[in-house]
C-alpha cells in the first residue's frame, strides 16, 4: 500500500475529492432553495404578519425549550404541527385565540410541572406568532411528524 | 517550550477551562430542572440555562482550538508567532464577547436561532477575532516550514471561520433559515472541526509516540479525506423533515452512514501509532486522553450517530432524547476530550515543569468518561421509550415525559460525576504541585 498511496497522492485525493463534493453539495442546495420557496412552503403566503411572528419566536428563544420540525431543545412539545393538534390550522382567528389564552395562562406555577415563562407580547405580535405557527405547519415536511402528538 | 510565543496558548487554555467549568455547571443545573421544574423558573428559565450551557461549550472548545494552534504552529513551522500582541487582542475580544453574551442572556436579550443566540455585536466580535487569528497564524505558517499538520489545521480553521458568515444570514422563510443554519452547525462539527481534530490528534501522536512524521501525515490526509467526502453530503441527514426535497433522505442516509469512517480511522490511527511508537513519553495522562478521545468520538459521533441517521429510523426518533444522547457523547468524545488531551500535554510544558498530578488527571478522565457514558445510556433508554410512546402509540408529549422521570434522575446523577471529574481535571492542571501517587520502580523485562 505504501508505494501506491504516497503522501502527496493522499493529499491530492483529499483536495480533489473535497472540491468535487462541495460542487455537488452547492448544486443540490441551490435546487433545494428553489424547491423550498416554490413548492414545500408555497401553500401559504409569507406575509409581514408571519415574518413578525418569526421575530417574536426568535426574540423569546422558544427554540431552547421547544422543537420546531424536530429541531431545538427537547424540554417542551413540538410546535411544527401545534396548529393541527389544536384543530386551528384553517382558522386564523381560532389559532390566535387559543394561543393567546395559553400564553397568558403561563406560568402555571403547578409544583413539579415544567414551567413556561410569561412573555410580554402585544396583541399584534401574538397574531403574528399564531400566523407563523400556522405557516410552519403548512410546510411540506415529508409527512413528519408521524402523528399529531408531534 | 521551544518558542517563547507558544506561551500565548497558556492564557487561551486558562480561559477555556474557566468556561468549561461554567458549561458543566450550567448543564448540571439544566439536568436538575428536569427533576425539579420549578427551580429558578421565573428568574432564569430553562431556555436561558440551556443557552449558557451550549454557548459556553462552543466558545471554550474554539478557545481550545485557537490555543492549540498557537501552541503547535510555532513548533511545526519552526518560528515564533507573527504577533503575540494580536493573539492576546484576539483573546480579549473573545472574552469580552463571551461575558457580554452571557450577561445579555441573563437579562433576556438574545437571538432565537439555536446555538447562534449571540447578540449581533458579539457575532461581529467573533468575526473580527477570527480574522485576527487567521491573519496571525497564516502569516506564521507562510513564513515557516509547511507540514501536513499545519496545512490541515489551517484549512479547518479557515473554512470554519468562513462558514461563520452564515450566522449572519437569517432568511424570513423558516425552511430556508433552517437549511442555511446547518451550514454553520453541521459543517462545523461534522466537517471542518474534524479537520482541526485530526490535525491536533496527529500532532499529539507525533509528540507522544515518536512515530515517523511521514507515516502520520499520510494517515492524516486519508482521515480528513474520508471526513469531508462523507461529511459534506452527510449534511443531508438534517434535510429530511424541514421542507427540503425528498432526495435528501437517500443522499443523507448514505453519506452520513459513511461519517462513521473518519472516526473509526482516527481511533485506529491513534492505537496503531501508539503500538508502533517506540517512545516512552512520561506524560501518560495525555496519552490516555488522546486514546480516550478518539475512542469515545467513535462511539459518540460514529456509533450513536449511525443509530438514528437512516431516514427510516430518524422518521421516528427525530427530536427525541435519542438526539440528546448522541449530542452529549459525540461532543464529549470528539471535541471535549481532545481539547483536554491537548491541555494535558501542553500545560506542563507551558508551565515549564514535569507532568505531575497524572494520577488525579487520569481519575478525572474515568470520572468524566464514565459519567458521560452513563448519561448517554440513560438518555438513549429514555429516548427509546419516548419514541415508542409518542411516535408509534401517539401519546402526548407531556404525558410521555411524565413517564421518564427515573431516567432524568439517573441522568442528573451521571451529571454530578461529570462535574466532579471536570473540577478534578482543572484542579490537577492548576493546583497540584507534586505527584500524588508515587510511580513504582522501573520494571525489569519479564522472563
Amino acid at each position: 500500500m505504501s508505494e501506491i498511496l504516497t503522501k502527496s497522492r493522499a493529499r491530492n485525493v483529499f483536495y480533489g475529492g473535497s472540491i468535487f463534493f462541495v460542487v455537488v453539495f452547492v448544486a443540490l442546495t441551490v435546487q433545494s432553495h428553489y424547491y423550498i420557496t416554490n413548492k414545500s412552503t408555497a401553500g401559504m403566503e409569507l406575509t409581514d404578519e408571519v415574518v413578525l411572528g418569526k421575530h417574536v419566536w426568535e426574540r423569546h428563544s422558544c427554540i431552547n425549550c421547544h422543537t420546531l420540525h424536530g429541531e431545538g431543545a427537547y424540554f417542551a412539545p413540538e410546535l411544527g404541527n401545534v396548529m393541527t393538534r389544536w384543530g386551528a390550522m384553517d382558522d386564523p382567528e381560532l389559532a390566535y385565540e387559543i394561543l393567546d389564552g395559553w400564553m397568558k395562562a403561563q406560568p402555571s406555577g403547578i409544583e413539579g410541572r415544567r414551567q413556561m415563562p410569561y412573555f410580554e407580547i402585544t396583541d399584534e405580535e401574538m397574531r403574528g406568532l399564531a400566523e407563523f405557527l400556522r405557516w410552519a405547519d403548512q410546510t411540506d415536511t415529508q409527512n413528519w411528524p408521524p402523528n399529531d402528538a408531534g | 517550550m521551544k518558542y517563547q510565543s507558544q506561551k500565548v496558548a497558556y492564557a487561551y487554555f486558562l480561559v477555556a477551562m474557566g468556561l468549561f467549568a461554567i458549561q458543566v455547571m450550567g448543564g448540571l443545573l439544566a439536568g436538575w430542572v428536569y427533576i425539579s421544574p420549578n427551580t429558578l423558573s421565573v428568574l432564569v428559565p430553562f431556555n436561558v440555562i440551556r443557552m449558557i450551557h451550549t454557548n459556553a461549550l462552543i466558545v471554550w472548545l474554539l478557545l481550545g482550538f485557537f490555543g492549540a494552534a498557537y501552541y503547535l504552529v510555532p513548533e511545526e513551522s519552526e518560528r515564533e508567532i507573527f504577533s503575540v500582541k494580536l493573539a492576546y487582542l484576539q483573546l480579549i475580544i473573545l472574552v469580552v464577547g463571551t461575558l457580554g453574551a452571557v450577561g445579555s442572556y441573563l437579562i433576556g436579550i438574545h437571538g432565537g436561532r439555536e446555538f447562534l443566540e449571540q447578540p449581533l455585536w458579539v457575532k461581529l466580535g467573533i468575526l473580527v477575532a477570527a480574522v485576527i487569528f487567521l491573519v496571525n497564524i497564516s502569516l506564521t505558517v507562510l513564513a515557516g516550514k509547511k507540514t501536513a499538520i499545519t496545512n490541515i489545521l489551517l484549512m479547518g480553521l479557515w473554512l470554519l471561520s468562513l462558514l461563520w458568515i452564515f450566522a449572519f444570514i437569517n432568511p424570513d422563510n423558516l425552511s430556508l433559515d433552517k437549511m442555511y443554519w446547518w451550514f454553520v452547525v453541521h459543517l462545523w462539527v461534522e466537517a471542518t472541526w474534524e479537520l482541526v481534530m485530526a490535525a491536533i490528534l496527529g500532532f499529539l501522536m507525533l509528540k507522544l509516540t515518536g512515530v515517523d512524521r511521514e507515516v502520520i501525515e499520510k494517515w492524516l490526509y486519508v482521515i480528513v479525506a474520508t471526513a469531508l467526502f462523507s461529511g459534506i453530503l452527510g449534511t443531508g441527514h438534517h434535510f429530511f423533515w424541514i421542507g427540503t426535497p425528498s432526495y435528501w433522505q437517500w443522499v443523507g442516509s448514505i453519506f452520513s452512514t459513511f461519517e462513521v469512517v473518519p472516526f473509526f480511522a482516527m481511533m485506529s490511527f491513534a492505537f496503531i501509532m501508539v503500538w508502533k511508537g517506540r517512545r516512552n513519553h512520561p506524560n501518560k495522562a495525555a496519552l490516555l486522553w488522546s486514546l480516550g478521545a478518539s475512542t469515545v468520538a467513535f462511539f459518540g459521533a460514529g456509533v450513536w450517530g449511525f443509530l438514528h441517521t437512516l431516514h427510516g429510523v430518524n422518521y421516528y426518533t427525530h427530536g427525541t432524547q435519542i438526539t440528546a444522547a448522541h449530542g452529549h457523547l459525540s461532543f464529549y468524545g470528539a471535541y471535549v476530550a481532545l481539547n483536554l488531551a491537548m491541555f494535558t500535554y501542553a500545560m506542563p510544558v507551558l508551565r515549564n515543569r514535569a507532568p505531575y498530578n497524572q494520577v488525579l488527571n487520569m481519575v478525572s478522565f474515568w470520572l468524566m468518561t464514565g459519567g458521560m457514558a452513563f448519561m448517554t445510556f440513560t438518555l438513549t433508554f429514555a429516548g427509546t421509550i419516548q419514541t415508542h410512546m409518542q411516535r408509534i402509540v401517539g401519546d402526548y408529549y407531556m404525558d410521555v415525559q411524565d413517564q421518564l422521570g427515573l431516567f432524568y434522575i439517573m441522568r442528573f446523577g451521571s451529571g454530578v460525576a461529570v462535574v466532579l471529574g471536570a473540577l478534578l481535571f482543572i484542579y490537577s492542571m492548576l493546583v497540584v504541585r507534586r505527584e500524588v501517587v508515587k510511580p513504582g520502580p522501573i520494571a525489569q523485562p519479564g522472563e
